[in-house]
């Protein structure tokens, strides 16, 4: 789950991390008490879950058609200004380079005390998959992208493992220091800093931890400007009071609806709807759509898991989900069916049918625990479900299905996307 | 042959009482697994009753469980909250094979389990978040619909439980059949990699070749390719799950993202394409390309 920079602050601040002085605002109002209380210039910054805020457009709409201006995040040089920024933010959407496309709204907005900056470093704190261990990363090349560093100069990245048991050792962060260039009193302020960052990490369940930058200022202290934070979905358990810091602006509906019936679903941009059981298998479905799907200017309009043991209900919830998307044309339903037999599944198919009213075709793709059971029970249901061979079979049904339905509607046809890179393999 | 477990594999389950654990313990005995009871703590001493209307001794320990029935294997369902517990305990008792079935275990306790796991390097881990180990027709542990499963000669490991399936019907179907079939499971932390089921099936007699499914998210895929080119000498066939999912998303399984530029499956498609990998462009196609890959090697 990702956090606000003004959660992810809180969090820090806890845990004994060095940060300027801050009060999050949801009106203009408060902004300006805010700045007069920190004392101006102060800093505004937009409360989106993206990157890039400073160098992004502020819009009155979410598809960013009005204008209301540049940059997500700056600086007031008196209370007046701090809540003039304010209203200009609040209330309205942000787009940056990561947001895709789209604005985000902004109903928070972090108003923080200003700094004198003397040199901006990197530090992150997040999983090595490899080595089973939390790693911190830091650089000396502070507000950069880190994988473009990472590509160009990747003698500036230093990491060091963490013993999850004992965190970031002094030794440890006090070399880190040294060779981040910091003199011995900058490296003194460091230590702690560096060492209350891994705590943060460690005792919050966070699976990213990114400071950037991490600024040491001219009078040495050594502080989080910047948070990047997000917990381990699978820990929120023993966090209540951070889950019930989700923001639901943040969120896709269906993403957030799905996983409340233990369910994992992904918003895609394309026009086939399905739904698979396995996550594995339900990836390989969005590849296999993308992949016999291109020629009709097929595409995944969505990943959904419904878990192993899907019932009927979860079933006329996954179909509400999908049909809900108006880029739906068509559903392919791809179970293999284990524990899950197939005639229960298709019994699910056939009720959800029934109580959702299906409007767009449904291509169905059945194999495993008894298989002929669930394929005769669509087939004799009355039914127009299109039933599927195997995988291959269903993404082209679900493909010329989706095209037919166009047709039938007076649309155009989709325009034939690029072909997916070549699978063909060179047999040894 | 067969790797990791056989007909003397001796099967528990921790968490039997519960609804899940009952479930799947029954399957393992429905299967012919060699079952010799089950721990819930707090309830050893009772008598666990299976579908069949055979009689199994519950145990307060896995400790207990292994002195008093010799238990050699432990299949866990123990809800996530406490199944690094349970895994741990597995761990101390030295239970030579642990299967831990548990989805959405959080990853700082799978630090701990990472760290007992170094000091007792005589026990075999498998999972967190998978679907188990099978050897047709000698011993199922987990949660994969046995009888889709035909013992031959393709040695299956996955990170993924129903693309598993895929692989054994469609392994079954073209007449080659399974050796062991192993889920590894789809965290980011976890026991066995594919490295370690590859060393197995290598050296297993009775593998010809071996069936890789991987994901997007971390490199294991990579380092795996890395192994297969310098020691594999059997046939390979691989399948990667995730080529069109967005970046930054977690697609179901926890471990199944790709993080920034790392992770990606066109990365871990190039890597097993060089090591001499046959890739099936699709899960329907593994079974054909299976076939193609030993008319190639003759």
């Amino acid at each position: 789950m990702k956090l606000h920079e003004f959660q992810g602050k809180a969090l820090l601040r806890q845990a004994g991390v060095p940060l300027l002085a801050g009060r999050p605002c949801r009106t203009p109002d408060e902004a300006e008490a805010a700045a007069r209380e920190l004392g101006p210039p102060v800093v505004v910054k937009a409360q989106i879950h993206a990157g890039g805020r400073g160098k992004g457009t502020v819009y009155a709409d979410a598809a960013c058609t009005t204008l209301v201006r540049q940059g997500g995040v700056a600086l007031a040089a008196s209370p007046e200004e701090a809540r003039q920024l304010a209203g200009q933010l609040l209330g309205n959407y942000l787009r940056t380079a990561q947001t895709g496309g789209v604005g985000k709204r902004i109903n928070t907005v972090l108003v923080e005390a200003g700094c004198r900056i003397a040199r901006e470093l990197y530090v992150s704190v997040l999983l090595d998959r490899a080595a089973a261990l939390p790693v911190l990363v830091a650089s000396d090349a502070g507000g950069m992208d880190i994988e473009e560093l990472a590509a160009r100069e990747p003698q500036r990245i230093r990491r060091r493992h963490i013993d999850p048991a004992l965190g970031l050792l002094e030794h440890q962060a006090r070399r880190l220091g040294y060779e981040l260039g910091l003199t011995p009193p900058q490296v003194a302020q460091f230590v702690p800093t560096a060492r209350a960052l891994v705590r943060a990490f460690l005792e919050h369940d966070a699976d990213l931890v990114e400071i950037n930058p991490l600024v040491v200022a001219a009078d040495d202290r050594v502080l989080a400007l910047d948070c990047k934070l997000s917990i381990d979905d699978n820990a929120l358990f023993r966090h209540p009071e951070i889950a019930a810091w989700l923001d639901p602006d943040e969120e896709d509906p269906a993403e957030l609806e799905a996983k409340r019936h233990e369910m994992a679903f992904v918003k895609l941009d394309g026009n086939i709807g399905c739904m698979v059981n396995g996550a594995g298998l339900a990836m390989a479905t969005i590849d296999a759509i993308a992949l016999y799907g291109w020629q009709q200017g097929a595409a995944p309009a969505n990943f959904l898991d419904v878990g192993g043991g899907a019932s009927a209900e979860k079933v006329t919830i996954a179909f509400k989900l999908i049909l809900r998307d108006p880029a739906v044309e068509a559903i392919l339903v791809n179970i293999f069916g284990g524990i899950m037999k197939c005639d229960t599944i298709a019994q699910g198919v056939l009720s959800a049918v029934r109580e959702v009213g299906l409007d767009r075709p449904l291509v169905v793709r059945l194999e495993g625990t008894r298989v002929e059971e669930g394929k005769r029970l669509l087939a004799e249901s009355g039914l127009a479900v299109i039933p599927a061979d195997d995988l291959k079979d269903g993404c082209i049904k679900a493909a010329e299905a989706a095209a037919r339905w166009r047709a039938a509607r007076g649309l155009p046809p989709r325009p034939p996307l690029p072909a997916p890179a070549s699978f063909a393999t060179a047999i040894r | 042959m067969a790797v990791l477990v056989n007909r003397d594999t001796r099967l528990i389950c921790q968490g039997i009482t519960g609804k899940v654990g009952t479930f799947h313990s029954n399957g393992a005995i429905a299967y012919g697994t060699r079952f010799v009871g089950g721990v819930t703590p707090g309830k050893g001493g009772q008598w666990w009753t299976a579908d069949d209307g055979s009689r199994y001794p519950v145990w307060n320990t896995v400790a207990e469980a292994m002195r008093e029935g010799g238990a050699n294997a432990t299949m866990i369902f123990v809800p996530a909250p406490a199944a690094a517990d349970a895994i741990l305990e597995a761990i101390e008792a030295g239970m030579p094979l642990i299967v831990a079935i548990t989805e959405g275990i959080p990853v700082r306790d799978m630090y701990a389990v990472k760290r007992a796991l170094a000091a007792h390097p005589e026990v075999r881990f498998i999972g967190p978040n998978c679907p188990g180990i099978i050897t047709p027709g000698e011993c199922k542990i987990g949660i994969m619909p046995g009888y889709i499963h035909r013992r031959g000669s393709t040695g299956i490991v996955s990170r993924s439980g129903t693309l598993t399936y895929e692989a054994v019907y469609q392994t079954t179907r073209c007449g080659l059949g399974q050796s062991t079939c192993i889920g590894i499971g789809g965290d980011p932390i976890k026991g066995l990699d594919f490295i370690d089921c590859l060393r197995l099936f290598n050296e297993d007699p009775e593998t010809e070749q071996i069936v890789l499914i991987g994901e997007i998210g971390g490199d294991s895929e990579e380092r795996a390719a890395a192994y297969i080119k310098e020691q594999v000498r059997k046939p390979v066939i691989g399948f990667i799950a995730g080529t069109r999912a967005p970046k930054g998303k977690r697609m179901g399984h926890a471990g199944a993202i790709v993080s920034g530029n790392s992770g990606t499956a066109e990365a871990k498609l190039a890597a097993l394409r060089a090591a001499g990998v046959h890739i099936a462009e699709s899960p329907a196609t593994i079974g054909e390309t299976v076939l193609a890959a030993l008319r190639a090697r003759r």
